[in-house]
C-alpha cells in the first residue's frame, strides 16, 4: 500500500476550491469516462487508512527494508551529481532513459542470466508505469488479459482502467497452473478471441510468494512461441532470493520474442526513486515510447544520475546480498511464529525469496472482516481479496516480513493468530465441528483446491 | 468564532471522518470562522483544553466520536458540541438497543434477535438459532450490533449461511443481530434541529445493496431527492422516522435510515452523526431543502449553541 502523506503548504491566498456539492457532483457524474465505472480503488481502502497509523504492526504493506542504505554514501553520491551535472541532472531526459540508465539495467539483467539488447530497453517511472504502458499500447476495452490467480493487487486497477477483460489461471506451489491456462486459452480460441497478453511475476509472486517450476516456464514460453501469445514477465524479485537455486527468467529462456519483461529499482535499491524498466520487441517499443511520451515525457532525470553514480561505485551486488541476509532472518521468523500461533487448519507458502508469504484460512473466515478485527489488536495485512477480480480470496491474506524487523513480525503474527482462533472457536461453537486445538493437522482440503495457492512445497503433478 | 471540527479517530469509518471533517472545515472557513482541526488522537483533551473553543463540530463516525464517548468528555470540559448528547449518541451507536427502544415506542422495525459472543461460546446459544426460520425467515440479514457504513453485513440465504456471516459480524463487536429481511425501498431521513428534511432514496446502480463501496464512491450508487413517493407514503416515511429520532433522544442533527416495504416504512438505525462527505445524504437532503453546505454547518453549529431551539 501507498503511504500517504499530507504535506501542508505555507497558507495560500485562495484556500482549496469548495468541496463540490451534489448538483457539481452530478455534473462531474456526467462528465466521467465510462472506465471509471470499472476502475476499482481497494475495496478495503477505508480499514487501510486505519492500518496506516503509527500503533498498529502493519504487515500489509510491500515496503522494502530502506534502512540500512548508507546515508553518507547516499550524501556523497548526490553531492558528487550536484557539483559535476548539476544542470544536466534537473533538465528533461530523453522519453527511453538515458543510455547510462540502460547500462546498469543491462548489468542487473545479467546478474540473471540476462542478456537484453539496449535498443529494446525503456526506463519508466516504477515498474508499475511499464505495466501501464504495456497496457495503453496493447488493450482495448473489452480485450481479455490473462494473469495468475491471486495476481499482484497494483495490477489490477491497471487493468480495470483500460477495461480488460481480466482471466485468472489458478496458481500452485509450482506457480500458475499451464494446463488451466491452455484450457483458457482454447475456450477463448471457441469464442475467436484471443488474449492480449498473458502476465506474470512467475518468482517469489506478488502475493502468493511462490515460484514457477523451470518445467512450467519452459512449457508457458513454447506455449507462447507455437500461439505467437505475448507474455509479460514481472521480476521485481528474481536478484532476492535467500533459498534454493535461482530459475532462468521467462526472458531469458525465450530470448525476447515473445516475453515482455518489466523490472525495477524499487526492490534492490529504493521504491522512492520510481525507477523501473521495460524490455519489449521492437514494434511494441514504438508503441511504449510514444505512451510514455503522452504520459510523462521522460522519467525522473535526477533519479537516473543517482542510479547511475550509484552502479559507478560498484557496490551494488553487495548491498542486495545485504538485504537478502535481513529479508532470509525475517522470513524465518514469520514461518516460525505461523506454526506457533496460526491454527493447524491454516496454511501458507514459504517463499525462498521475495517480500510476501500467502495464508489461507478455513473457508468461513471472511479476511476483509478479520482485519476490522486485527486492528483491534493494532496488527493489519491485506484481505486476500484484494489479488483477484472477482471476488475470490476471501479466505486468504498477504503478509509483508520485509518492512518491519523480527520482534515486530513475531509479534504481528501472534496478534492475528490471536483473531483467527477466536473465529475458529467460535465457528466450532455455531457449528459443532471440532475445534483447532484438538484437530490434528490437516491435509490440504480439495474442496479448497479452488481458492487456495497451496502451501508449503507440494510436488502436484498437475502442472 | 473559534470552532474546534474533531475528526479522525480509531474507528473504522476514520477514513470517512476525515473525508467530513475536510469539508467541515472548508465550509467554517468561507463562513469566516476561526477554524482549528483537531485529529481524535491520545492529545486530544490537552489541546482542547489550551485553544479554548467557542463550540466543537464533532464530525466523527463510528466507535468513538459517535457512541457518546467524545461527548462526554466534550461536557466535561464545558465545550458545547454539535449532534446528539452523550445518551442518544449512546442509543443510536448499539443498533440492538436502539431497536429495543423503537419497539417500546411502538415504531415499526424489522423483527430481530440478538446474541452475543459468550452467549455462543459459553451458554450453547447455537441450538437457539434452529428457531430463527421459523421466527424470521430467510434471507435474513446479520449486522453487528455495533458499526457503520454496512461494513460486517451479511446476507444469509439460507441456514448454512448463518454461521460465517455470524462469524464476519462478529468480526466488528462482540454483539451481533439477525434481522428479518425486508424488501423494498432504502430511503434516509436527516433531521435537522427537530425539522425533517427531504427524503433521499438510494438507488444502487449495480444492482447490489448499498454497501460500503457504493456509500462513498462517486458513481456507485444513484440519489433521488426529494424521493419520488406519494404524499401519503412520504408522510408515513417522514413522521415515522421523526418519531425515531425522538425516541431515541436525538437533537441537533441525525439521519434516520428506513427501508419502505409492502407493510409501510421500518427503521432500520438511526446515525446520530451522519456523513458529511460529497457523497453522503445529509448535505444532498439539506441541498433540495435549499440549504448550502455553509447554510447547513451554521444551522449546526447554531444548533449546538443554542441547544433549547435543537
Amino acid at each position: 500500500m501507498p503511504i500517504r502523506h499530507t504535506i501542508r503548504m505555507p497558507e495560500p491566498p485562495h484556500r482549496r476550491r469548495a468541496h463540490a456539492r451534489s448538483s457539481d457532483l452530478e455534473r462531474y457524474a456526467g462528465l466521467f469516462a465510462e472506465r471509471t465505472q470499472v476502475m476499482r480503488s481497494s475495496a478495503m481502502r477505508d480499514l487501510m487508512a486505519v492500518t496506516a497509523r503509527p500503533d498498529v504492526i502493519s504487515l500489509a504493506g510491500g515496503l522494502p527494508d530502506t534502512s540500512t542504505f548508507p546515508p553518507k554514501a547516499f550524501a556523497a553520491q548526490m553531492t558528487r551529481i550536484a557539483q559535476e551535472s548539476a544542470a544536466e541532472a534537473l533538465q528533461y531526459g530523453p522519453t527511453e532513459g538515458f543510455g547510462e540508465t540502460v547500462d546498469c539495467i543491462v548489468e542487473v539483467m545479467g546478474a540473471e542470466g540476462m542478456l537484453p539488447d539496449p535498443e529494446d530497453v525503456i526506463v519508466t517511472t516504477g515498474g508499475q508505469q511499464a505495466i501501464d504502458l504495456i497496457c495503453k499500447a496493447l488493450v482495448n476495452p473489452g480485450d481479455a488479459v490473462i494473469c495468475e490467480a491471486p495476481t499482484y493487487p497494483g495490477a489490477i486497477p491497471v487493468f480495470c482502467s483500460y477495461e480488460a477483460e481480466t482471466i485468472q489461471i489458478e496458481c500452485d506451489g509450482e506457480g500458475m497452473r499451464i494446463n488451466e491456462l491452455e484450457a483458457a486459452l482454447q475456450r477463448l480460441d471457441q469464442e475467436g478471441r484471443r488474449p492480449k497478453f498473458v502476465y506474470s511475476v512467475p518468482t517469489f509472486q506478488n502475493p502468493a510468494g511462490v515460484t514457477m517450476s523451470l518445467e512450467r516456464r519452459r512449457r508457458l514460453v513454447e506455449l507462447a512461441r507455437v500461439r505467437e501469445l505475448l507474455v509479460v514477465e514481472d521480476n521485481p524479485y528474481g536478484l532476492l532470493r535467500f533459498g534454493g537455486e535461482p530459475l532462468p527468467p521467462l526472458y531469458q529462456l525465450d530470448g525476447g520474442d515473445f516475453v515482455i519483461y518489466i523490472g525495477t529499482f524499487s526492490k534492490i535499491l529504493s521504491p522512492g526513486i520510481r525507477l523501473g524498466w521495460a524490455v519489449t520487441p521492437p514494434p511494441v517499443m514504438e508503441k511504449v515510447v510514444l505512451g510514455k511520451q503522452a504520459a510523462d515525457l521522460c522519467t525522473s532525470t535526477l533519479t537516473q544520475y543517482f542510479v547511475r553514480e550509484y552502479f559507478a561505485e560498484g557496490s551494488w551486488r553487495q548491498y542486495i546480498e545485504s538485504l537478502i541476509e535481513i529479508y532470509r532472518g525475517r522470513r524465518d521468523a514469520m514461518v516460525a511464529a505461523l506454526e506457533r500461533y496460526f491454527p493447524t487448519q491454516a496454511t501458507w507458502t514459504e517463499p525462498d525469496g521475495g517480500l510476501f508469504i500467502w495464508a489461507t484460512l478455513p473457508s468461513y473466515i471472511d479476511t476483509g472482516d478479520l482485519l476490522a478485527k486485527a486492528l483491534r489488536e493494532k496488527v493489519a495485512f491485506v484481505p486476500g481479496q484484494a489479488a483477484y477480480v472477482d471476488g475470490r480470496g476471501r479466505n486468504s491474506m498477504r503478509l509483508n516480513f520485509s518492512a518491519g524487523g523480527e520482534d515486530e513480525i513475531r509479534e504481528g503474527i501472534r496478534r492475528i493468530g490471536k483473531t483467527i482462533a477466536e473465529q475458529v472457536e467460535l465457528y466450532s461453537a455455531l457449528t459443532g465441528e471440532d475445534a483447532a486445538a484438538s484437530a490434528p493437522p490437516k491435509p490440504p482440503e480439495s474442496s479448497e483446491a479452488e481458492n487456495v495457492v497451496p502451501f508449503r512445497k507440494t510436488g502436484e503433478g498437475a502442472a | 468564532m473559534k470552532v474546534a471540527v474533531l475528526k479522525g479517530g480509531r474507528s473504522l469509518e476514520r477514513g470517512v471522518s476525515l473525508r467530513s471533517g475536510a469539508r467541515v472545515e472548508d465550509a467554517l472557513g468561507r463562513l469566516g470562522h476561526e477554524v482549528l482541526p483537531l485529529e481524535a488522537d491520545g492529545d486530544l483533551v490537552k489541546r482542547l483544553i489550551a485553544a479554548e473553543p467557542d463550540v466543537a463540530f464533532i464530525a466523527m463516525h463510528g466507535m468513538g466520536g459517535e457512541d457518546g464517548t467524545t461527548q462526554e468528555l466534550l461536557e466535561i470540559l464545558g465545550i458545547p458540541f454539535t449532534g446528539p448528547g452523550v445518551a442518544a449518541c449512546a442509543r443510536c451507536i448499539d443498533k440492538v438497543m436502539a431497536k429495543h427502544e423503537l419497539r417500546s415506542a411502538a415504531i415499526p422495525t424489522p423483527d430481530w434477535f440478538a446474541f452475543n459472543e459468550t452467549a455462543f461460546r459459553e451458554l450453547g446459544a447455537a441450538e437457539a438459532l434452529g428457531g430463527l426460520e421459523d421466527r424470521l425467515g430467510f434471507p435474513l440479514v446479520v449486522k453487528p450490533s455495533r458499526g457503520g457504513s454496512a461494513l460486517g453485513v451479511k446476507f444469509a440465504e439460507n441456514w448454512f449461511d448463518v454461521p460465517e456471516a455470524l462469524i464476519s459480524a462478529f468480526s466488528y463487536d462482540d454483539r451481533v443481530l439477525l434481522e428479518r429481511f425486508v424488501d423494498g425501498r432504502e430511503l434516509a431521513v436527516s433531521v435537522l434541529g427537530g425539522e425533517p428534511l427531504p427524503i433521499v432514496e438510494a438507488i444502487p446502480n449495480s444492482g447490489d445493496s448499498y454497501d460500503f463501496e457504493a456509500r462513498y464512491e462517486i458513481g456507485r450508487t444513484s440519489f433521488v431527492c426529494p424521493a419520488e413517493l406519494g404524499t401519503e407514503e412520504a408522510g408515513a416515511v417522514t413522521a415515522t422516522a421523526l418519531a425515531a429520532y425522538e425516541a431515541l433522544g436525538c437533537s441537533g442533527f441525525s439521519r434516520v435510515d428506513l427501508i419502505l416495504g409492502t407493510d409501510g416504512p421500518q427503521v432500520l438505525e438511526v446515525n446520530a452523526i451522519p456523513g458529511l462527505t460529497d457523497t453522503s445524504l445529509l448535505p444532498q437532503a439539506a441541498e433540495a431543502a435549499g440549504l448550502s453546505f455553509e447554510q447547513l454547518v451554521e444551522r449546526i453549529l447554531d444548533l449546538a449553541l443554542t441547544p433549547a431551539n435543537a
